[in-house]
């Protein structure tokens, strides 16, 4: 069996490679169908120039210079023999990454001041556990762009608001931002939990596939009806006007206190880099998002 | 809306023909990187009477932290789409006044401050696509220089050579208007069509 520490490392590093260089095959489908269909000059120009900067970056470019702080998230299957490796592999690939790629040295101290240079730092790369059934680990390289960061919000509403105002907190936050976070975004909501719980919540949904519905009918009406009041805003492609200002609202939600209602808002820009793989406790790896060619 | 090839330095002359909704490319020497920090030192000096290492007149201002790495020696930008501007809008202003340069570019656009002293000075802002920095690296031809690099890749002051670097799309410009403060209005204007999809009266 080969060395895992070196496997989980070798399969990091080309996560990463793979999330800053091409986006997942729903994510450019969607961004093509939406230049497609828009009518807009300017927006037609902006989403054609974005669909060209993919395939410059698909030549192993990063599609933005913006290559994110690294996160990740971790399923690791309980019965995995290696979870002492991951931590030291997945910041190893990050520094590899940082100089091979090459992606932009994005982690400060906010202190001290500095950049480490590396991408790693204290905390980061920020690693989100889940510890769940099995002998496997699946990892996701999810480096998330500043821009887009800068407007997801918390929201501790009042219970009486109820959805509506749920709703509307999403809404009203799209509108603030306008283009800035590079639209068509992908929003991320969680309800509920606390005010840690409901953005944690929020940012997971970006994982989910952009064709991926909630299996509850009363949430996947909130998706719905959020995309629809978002692109009828005509904020459009980098809110310089047109149809597409969302190519997907993902929600869901944790049980909350009586008092509270926590909203999470994580908003993505269209560069909605992310890359996964699982790998086995024989090290057989297998990449889902971005399959190794000839497989 | 009108297509424009521009060679820099840019006169005050040329920029002022420049109207929102018009396309530039940029070929020429005076392409300057410059974020937050840079901007903040490059008023610094002029604060206390020094020069800095460039002459930012008629020169494009990009506010962009690119993605760079040396080959050989020699620094390459890899990737360098345009970072949110708004941010430099503490500071624009008295850096157009002080510098002159004619042609800022970003994304998301910028405010009245930044507005008022384009129309002062004679520049404009141009729109990149955001995000779109493989796109953009091909039209930044070469690094000559990588000053101020104490403060970081990002943030330092890249002196670049640009062929072609476009499409720019003009969104402010030296006669007052702001494509962003139209887009403002008609997103205001659709807000009572909006609500009523989730159920909110106005």
């Amino acid at each position: 069996m080969e060395d895992p520490y070196q496997v989980i490392h070798d399969t990091t590093f080309r996560l990463l490679k793979k999330a800053v260089t091409e986006l997942p095959p729903d994510i450019k489908a969607a961004i093509d169908a939406a230049s497609k269909n828009e009518t807009d000059e300017t927006a037609k120009t902006q989403l054609s120039a974005i669909l060209t900067n993919l395939d410059i970056a698909g030549t192993g470019v990063p599609m933005c210079q913006d290559t994110g702080i690294m996160i990740f998230y971790v399923k690791v299957g309980a019965k995995f023999p290696f979870i002492g490796e991951i931590k030291e592999a997945l910041t190893q690939a990050s520094r590899k990454a940082t100089k091979e790629v090459p992606i932009r040295p994005n982690a400060v101290n906010p202190i001290v001041g500095g950049n480490s240079g590396d991408n790693t730092g204290v905390k980061i790369p920020w690693i989100n556990w889940e510890i769940v059934d099995g002998d496997s680990v699946e990892i996701t390289a999810f480096p998330k762009g500043g821009g887009s960061e800068n407007v997801s919000i918390v929201g501790m509403l009042k219970p009486g608001v109820g959805l509506t105002g749920v709703k509307k907190l999403v809404v009203d936050n799209a509108l603030s931002y306008m283009g800035k976070a590079c639209s068509p975004n992908i929003i991320g909501v969680g309800i509920g939990g606390g005010s840690d719980i409901a953005i944690k919540i929020a940012k997971q949904q970006l994982l989910r596939p952009l064709n991926d519905k909630h299996p509850e009918p009363e949430v996947a009406k909130i998706e719905e009806e959020l995309m629809d009041a978002i692109n009828s805003t005509g904020i459009g492609p980098m809110g310089l006007g047109g149809k597409t200002t969302v190519l997907g609202v993902k929600v869901d939600y944790a049980m909350r206190h009586p008092a509270s209602l926590p909203v999470g808002v994580a908003v993505q820009c269209w560069a909605a880099r992310q890359s996964t793989a699982i790998i086995t406790k024989d090290m057989k790896v297998t990449y889902l998002t971005h399959p190794m060619e000839g497989n | 809306m009108a297509e424009y090839h521009l060679t820099t330095p840019i006169s005050e002359e040329d920029a002022r023909k420049l109207k929102v909704g018009d396309v530039i490319y940029v070929t020429g020497d005076h392409v300057y990187t410059a974020r937050d920090e840079a901007h903040e030192r490059a008023l610094h000096m002029f604060e206390k009477g020094e020069k800095p290492p460039v002459d930012f007149e008629g020169s494009v201002i990009y506010h962009v932290g690119p993605v760079a790495w040396q080959k050989d020696g020699k620094w390459k930008i890899v990737s360098a789409g345009p970072t949110t501007s708004i941010r430099m809008e503490l500071f624009e202003d008295e850096f157009l006044r002080k510098y002159k340069a004619r042609i800022l570019v970003g994304k998301g656009g910028m405010g009245k401050k930044t507005l008022d002293a384009l129309k002062e000075v004679g520049s404009v802002y141009c729109s990149y696509t955001g995000g779109c920095g493989a796109l953009a690296a091909k039209g930044l031809k070469e690094v000559r220089a990588y000053l101020w690099d104490d403060l970081g890749m990002p943030e330092a002051l890249w002196v670049i050579t640009a062929e072609e670097f476009g499409p720019l799309l003009v969104t402010m410009d030296s006669h007052g208007n702001s494509m962003h403060d139209d887009m403002d209005k008609v997103v205001a204007a659709r807000k009572a069509v909006v609500y009523a999809k989730i159920g909110i009266k106005e």
